[in-house]
């Protein structure tokens, strides 16, 4: 199933500056997984070690946050959209 | 022996604090002048180094960004570029939001915010309904850089609207801390500062009191904190090679720059609220992080760092995203205006 993922500006280094990238997968994991091998490097910046979404990372099917769903077992079909966004803005001090 | 525990509550007229209950002093004096805290417990097993934080949630407007805020705004009148028809325009995460806000309040100026949809809304909150700015949202994919682009384009369509202080690239921005935060600490240490270690996010505390201390002695090493990963979650810090970098940032002058990780400071959080009673937000965990490293490495010395808010009561705070997250009306993608 192919669906949709949005990146934040700081990953872009990893997408080949694209915002918006293709990612196959039933579930979140399975799309996080198709990420890492499209683009080495992404997953680890995003999940823990053990594949849980790290607690800074916010993750959205469509326009609902994952962890109110059910997490990264979330299943996703065809034509969904998934966006990735730190919880917090960095940036300014 | 022991003494017996008290068995009467303390008379309320004990307990009462002595304020005056009327003052007619402007809330923008109490901007500067705030307290160098001695960090007693963490890192004491670096027995001859000892470190300093300043308290900057303690000016008006709750951050250490009300002193670069102030005087960005106040040599802007000065200068006449900001007049009273004009709006007060800028890009922030949050603090130099609440500062400008407050500051616009007081002395009379409409102030516009951009700021990315995924900031903290304790901050959002405040500045909307309490000091009455007018808040626009950047997509929050694009974090601080993408807010710094959004305010650019809104003055570009109608420049003679706005004033915009640039907090990037005033040289205001730094002076405010050359001119007060150096100054305080040199004499708050009795001169006894050896290293002084600050977040970066603009640039401006940095540079500003690293230059202010060298000018009462040039071997104060100066260092950078910023966040290890491009993609991190610390309010207000700035990963600078993955950046818009500010023009007023100029790394060179620097001693150095020390990393640290999102996960470990919201750690650092709760052991500064455990083991030292005090509670602070993200980037001052960060600062004390860095605070650690630098210990780690010196013999001996006096290390001073900047505290740059205090957040209060914010699960955000401690990382707890899903619990901060129970408690929003919804839990819906933040968009963008």
């Amino acid at each position: 199933m192919a669906v949709k993922v949005r990146v934040p500006t700081p990953l872009m280094k990893l997408t080949d500056n694209k915002s918006e990238v293709t990612a196959d997968g039933s579930n979140i994991t399975e799309i996080l997984n198709n990420l890492e091998s499209q683009f080495a490097g992404i997953k680890e910046r995003i999940c823990e070690d053990d594949g849980t979404p790290r607690r800074f990372i916010n993750i959205y099917l469509n326009e609902d946050d994952i962890r109110f769903l059910e997490g990264e077992k979330t299943a996703v079909k065809d034509g969904d959209e998934i966006s990735i966004i730190p919880a917090i803005a960095g940036g300014v001090n | 022996m022991s003494s017996k525990p008290l068995s009467f509550p303390i008379p309320f007229e004990v307990q009462a604090p002595t304020c005056p209950v009327i003052t007619d002093k402007s809330v923008l004096d109490q901007i500067g002048n705030t307290p160098l805290i001695r960090i007693h417990n963490i890192g004491k097993e670096f027995k001859n180094v000892d470190i300093y934080a300043k308290a900057e949630w303690k000016n008006a407007g709750g951050s250490v960004k009300s002193r670069p805020a102030l005087k960005m705004i106040e040599d802007g009148e000065k200068s006449g570029k900001l007049t009273k028809d004009k709006i007060i325009l800028d890009s922030t995460s949050g603090n130099t939001g609440i500062a400008y806000a407050l500051i616009g309040k007081v002395k009379g100026y409409k102030v516009k915010l951009v700021m990315p949809a995924n900031v903290c809304k304790e901050r959002k909150g405040l500045m909307a309904d309490f000091y009455g700015a007018e808040i626009v949202t950047s997509s929050p994919f694009e974090g601080s850089d993408g807010a710094i682009i959004l305010a650019r384009e809104i003055l570009e369509k109608d420049p003679d609207k706005y004033f915009m202080p640039d907090q990037y690239n005033n040289d205001s921005n730094w002076k405010a801390h050359y001119e007060t935060t150096a100054q305080e600490i040199w004499k708050q240490t009795n001169n006894r500062i050896t290293h002084f270690l600050a977040g970066i996010g603009t640039g401006g505390t940095i540079m500003g009191t690293s230059r202010g201390l060298r000018s009462f002695n040039p071997d104060i090493e100066c260092y950078a904190v910023e966040p290890a990963e491009a993609l991190h979650g610390l309010e207000g810090l700035k990963h600078m090679e993955s950046s818009i970098v500010p023009g007023i940032y100029k790394e060179e002058e620097l001693s150095g720059k020390i990393s640290v990780p999102t996960e470990e400071s919201y750690d650092m959080v709760e052991t500064l609220e455990k083991q030292e009673g005090i509670l602070v937000g993200h980037s001052s965990a960060a600062a004390m992080l860095g605070a650690l490293k630098l210990a780690a490495k010196i013999e001996s010395g006096v290390i001073v760092t900047v505290f740059p808010d205090s957040c209060e009561r914010c699960y955000v705070n401690f990382g707890q995203f899903k619990q901060y997250y129970e408690n929003e009306p919804d839990h819906k993608l933040p968009q963008a205006d």
